[in-house]
């Protein structure tokens, strides 16, 4: 029961990390970036090729994982999305959609189409008893980063003074490019944190979800759940709200494993019924 | 070339006027329909690098006719595989299909390929129900109670009186599962559940939890090889090898395409499946070296054979009509047809066009390096246990 | 100053996307909006005429006339009343299924299997489907509508994957058989009876949408999606508006469906499956929305650059469709019916333009 609940939470941070650029970006401006697994997706095979090719240890992955899909946000930024974030959102999508396609193109004609799997360092593999529960000592890796990472997001939004820029530019660009708060950078880093930590999510995940060129179509539904159901705009919403889509899926499909499958949809469905801003939103203004 | 193609352009405006069947020609199509993008590429890739490897191998003319091999990639959308067969038999004027690489794949194309009398080939889809579908399907791979009998045999003798199973949820692990129960428990076993996870599922731990808590003697295994790799890891990962379960399952999870990949962990993982990269033949060796070299970083694995043997029964029928293109000629051909392929001998069951042939029981070991299955027993001959 | 404050009112009040006329009155505006155009004639005559240019490429036309008529329906929705739906393959999926089964109950040969009768009993389906959930997309913001049809979609796939008894599960259903078009005409291996039967069904419901969007009802809808809370400030039942376009709109989707099941001849979970809602959205922006030919235009656009390219890399050709849709995006406004709009106005040279809207 117990291990039930802690894959769930793993596999929810998980989530959580691969999604929450999404969210930034989202709630930040304006943007839907529907490409943003594909940023994953590159953190993902960047550790395949660094582990499988070149030798290098996974913990040198992660790191390489971050800043490689940074920069590639950061560019492709500056050069492409940069230009839509005036258009509308269905141009945006399309855009990004486009997008998706040429990655998945670009990444079978690179890696091939076929699974790509990544064999963790041995400390990593087994499991071990925590509190009567059963546990895989990657998936406590995984809680232990996503948490840290979970915790520095919310430092930096919360207590630095770039944190207090984003929520300005958030809530009122315009107000905020007025005070002198360079919008246009704040934006382009976000982007690039953003990235990265999709990044990082990918490096963190090749070895549970798998690695094939169609991982970001087939995440992309995940990560909109994940923004809907948590409301963008916040960081602490789309976390918890990975938190429970985590547990309810893998809980799911241990109790009953004839639906398991789609209680995640069913409940997407109920909680935007019932509250159409999503679960955690701040307030109901958007 | 350019008067070929106004002659086929002619050809097909007059039997597109009249529906006469198709004239004798000088070039003889070929259709391979495959999954080239999605989830399911990779299956694609090997089943084209296998047809492929065949022409190469056994040159392009056949009882004076020049044999062309057209491919599509259906993008595993069922009606675009019928559409492509469609346009394939009535533009291309193809003597024959062939690809597939799931079952609701094969069966959008019967309906199209009954009316026409045109043959399809079967090289991956491993549904029993198929050939049943329509009397011009061939098939050359496998079907999964075929493979899944002998492994539920073997581990029954090998003292497993409790069974769990897990396999995608789509025809083939239904069929897959359902075999393995029906055998296990004749022999006295007992199945305590038989777990479905999405076939789109990229998350197997709760299941694989669950299968581990109701603590079986053997967990059966069935998922299509291109989602095998992950479901192998999070096998290893969940200890349910340390929990003294033996995991078995059909050769599809142990595929090997991805075998090195998944890595040292799954040594001694016990299969069954009709086809391995180390199985001892001449004619194997050379097909593993051929394909090699032709397709760098793939190693052949049951869907490259699928294509390989493909090519080889319509080459076979092809010769035995003497180049005559008439579907139905064609698979009374190919009824009943035996010969030797990489994986061994392969009969078509002149009754239910379904392929009989050996099952192996293999375990996963290092040699030279490189993870294999290496076959250390064998089931002769076996039939569809399904079929009438 | 005095200038501008001398302008006549009536001009001030024309609303810019109106056509140049100083002032148009609703009614003039929709008796405008139903004249045909020479284009639109070309548009069907090339319809039709593709019929003897391009014989072996039947099924082809086919399938895209029935992408068309699923993204029309979402032009209906979303170019008219400003509802974005990422779920409208739920709906193709219901209608394909109801056909396929009326015309596997009917063997072939009863009253059910006719294929007519079968398109009302998908559309009937789906719009079904489409009032209950209708009520779901009256709230919330885009994303919001987009995951919740999304979500529904979902829902129904697995509803069609898991009741094996009835939908034939994953394998899909198997043994349509629908019988001859008003009796006469068998569905046969060249595509010849599908691609009519398609193309008139089509037109028939392009007509029927192009009726609508220039009735009074439509231009509500446009209201609608304009200013939602202006529109409800003048008395318009916007809630009941929204659920009847979604409501048909849902059951034109069905009949696509229906098309689709019957020309194929079986039915298969992918028809509701995501990429089903996704392309279909996708083939609407990429063809323009809000023009009723967009979807028409995208499908055949779409699908001929996928065969094309798919015929010269079958591996890659998604990179080089990923490019189009890029470069589109940063280059063009409103898709390809946009492209063309834009085109023609520069061709023509005149000031009058935006005779679309």
């Amino acid at each position: 029961m117990l291990t039930i609940l802690f894959d769930g939470v793993a596999y929810g941070m998980l989530l959580f990390v691969l999604a929450v650029g999404l969210c930034i970006t989202l709630g930040l401006m304006n943007f839907i970036n529907l490409a943003h697994g594909a940023f994953a997706m590159a953190g993902g095979y960047l550790t395949v090729v660094m582990m499988n090719r070149m030798g290098i240890s996974f913990y040198w992955c992660l790191p390489a994982a971050f800043i490689f899909a940074a920069v590639l946000g950061v560019v492709l930024e500056r050069t492409l999305y940069r230009r839509l974030y005036d258009k509308t959102h269905l141009d945006q999508v399309l855009f990004s959609i486009g997008l998706i396609f040429m990655a998945t193109a670009a990444v079978d004609y690179a890696m091939g189409a076929s699974q790509q799997i990544v064999n963790l360092p041995p400390e990593l593999n087994g499991r071990v008893e925590i509190l009567g529960a059963n546990v895989g000592v990657y998936r406590l890796f995984v809680i232990a980063i996503c948490g840290l990472l979970t915790i520095a997001l919310q430092y930096v939004i919360a207590r630095t003074r770039f944190g207090s820029r984003l929520r300005a530019s958030v809530d009122d660009g315009r107000v905020a490019r007025g005070l002198g708060i360079d919008v246009t950078g704040i934006f382009a880093l976000t982007f690039a944190v953003g990235s990265g930590l999709a990044g990082l999510g990918g490096a963190l995940g090749a070895s549970i979800l798998s690695m094939d060129p169609s991982f970001p179509l087939k995440y992309m539904i995940y990560f909109l759940i994940v923004i809907s159901v948590g409301g963008a705009s916040t960081i602490t919403g789309p976390f918890f709200a990975s938190i429970l889509l985590g547990v309810a899926d893998v809980a799911g499909k241990y109790f009953i494993p004839a639906v398991g499958g789609f209680i995640i949809y069913t409940i997407m469905v109920a909680v935007l019924i019932f509250r159409p801003q999503g679960l955690f939103t701040r307030s109901a203004k958007r | 070339m350019l008067r070929r193609h106004l002659l086929l352009g002619f050809a097909g405006l007059a039997a597109m006027s009249a529906a006469a069947p198709v004239a004798a020609q000088e070039t003889v199509k070929v259709g391979l329909i495959a999954t080239l993008t999605g989830p399911q590429a990779a299956s694609g890739r090997q089943k084209v690098a296998g047809a492929k490897l065949y022409m190469a191998l056994n040159g392009n003319m056949v009882a004076g006719k020049k044999i062309e091999l057209i491919i599509k990639d259906d993008t595993g959308v069922a009606d675009i595989t019928r559409r492509h067969a469609q346009e394939l038999i009535v533009n291309d004027k193809v003597a024959a299909i062939s690809g597939f690489s799931l079952t609701p794949l094969a069966l959008a194309v019967a309906p199209v390929i009954t009316q026409a009398k045109i043959p399809a080939i079967i090289m991956t889809a491993g549904t029993s129900i198929i050939t049943e579908r329509s009397p011009y399907f061939v098939r050359v791979s496998f079907t999964l109670p075929q493979q899944s009998v002998p492994i539920a045999e073997w581990i029954a003798k090998n003292g497993a009186k409790t069974a769990v199973s897990l396999v995608s949820d789509y025809g083939p692990g239904i069929d897959a599962q359902d075999a393995f129960k029906m055998r296990f428990e004749e022999k006295g076993g007992k199945v305590l559940e038989q777990l479905k996870a999405p076939l789109a599922n990229p998350e197997f731990s709760a299941f694989l939890q669950r299968a581990k808590d109701l603590k079986p003697d053997a967990l059966f295994l069935f998922v299509p090889a291109p989602t095998a790799g992950s479901l192998m890891k999070q096998v290893i990962d969940r200890g349910l090898i340390e929990a003294n379960i033996k995991v078995v399952g059909t050769g599809d999870i142990t595929d090997d395409d991805q075998l090195n990949g998944i890595g040292d962990s799954v040594l001694g993982l016990v299969t069954s499946h009709f086809y391995s990269a180390a199985h001892d033949s001449p004619m194997n060796k050379k097909f593993v070296e051929e394909f090699k070299k032709a397709n760098p970083g793939m190693r052949p694995n049951f869907i490259g054979v699928g294509g390989y043997d493909g090519m080889h029964a319509f080459y076979q029928a092809l010769e035995k009509t003497k180049g005559d293109t008439d579907g139905t000629k064609l698979v009374e051909a190919m009824k009943g047809m035996s010969f030797e392929s990489p994986r061994g001998m392969l009969t078509i069951d002149p009754a239910t066009r379904d392929v009989v042939q050996d099952v192996y029981i293999r375990k996963v070991e290092k040699k030279d390096g490189e993870l294999y299955n290496i076959e250390f027993d064998v089931v002769k001959q076996v039939k569809d246990p399904i079929h009438k | 100053m005095s200038a501008i404050d001398a302008k006549p009112p009536a001009e001030a009040a024309a609303p810019p996307a109106a056509s140049g006329a100083p002032a148009v009155s609703p009614a003039a505006r929709l008796l405008a909006g139903s004249r045909w155009r020479w284009y639109e004639f070309a548009f069907w005559g090339l319809a039709l005429g593709s019929y003897f240019v391009f014989p072996n490429k039947l099924m082809l036309i086919s399938e895209i006339l029935i992408l068309g008529l699923l993204a029309l329906s979402i032009d209906l929705t979303l170019g008219y009343a400003g509802l974005v739906t990422l779920g409208q393959g739920a709906f193709f999926g219901v209608g394909a299924y109801a056909a396929g089964l009326a015309a596997k109950y009917g063997a072939g040969a009863g009253p059910w299997s006719d294929p007519l009768l079968g398109l009302v009993i998908a559309a009937g389906a789906a719009g079904l489907v489409g009032f209950v959930t209708s009520f779901l997309v009256l709230r919330g913001s885009d994303l919001t509508r987009l995951m919740v049809t999304l979500g529904v979609a979902l829902i129904v796939e697995e509803i069609v994957t898991q009741a094996k008894s009835v939908t034939g599960g994953s394998d899909g259903l198997q043994g349509v058989m629908s019988s001859n078009v008003l009796g006469m005409w068998s569905f046969d291996l060249y595509g010849k009876t599908a691609f009519w039967y398609v193309l008139i069904v089509t037109f028939v419901c392009f007509w029927f949408c192009r009726r609508l969007v220039n009735s009074p009802f439509g231009l509500s809808l446009l209201a609608i999606k304009g200013n939602p809370l202006r529109a409800r400030a003048i008395g318009m039942p916007v809630n009941a508006r929204l659920v009847a376009i979604y409501t048909i709109s849902a059951a034109i989707a069905g009949l696509a469906g229906g098309l689709l099941t019957q020309t194929t001849q079986f039915a298969s979970p992918d028809m509701v499956a995501f990429h089903r809602s996704a392309d279909s959205l996708l083939i609407l922006i990429f063809g323009g929305s809000g023009h009723l030919y967009g979807g028409l235009i995208g499908a055949v656009a779409f699908r001929i650059m996928q065969d094309f390219i798919g015929n010269i890399t079958p591996q890659y050709w998604l990179f080089w469709v990923g490019l189009v849709l890029v470069l589109l995006v940063l280059f063009v406004r409103n898709g390809i019916v946009g492209l063309m709009a834009n085109g023609w106005r520069r061709l023509t040279q005149k000031s009058h333009e935006g005779k679309n809207p």
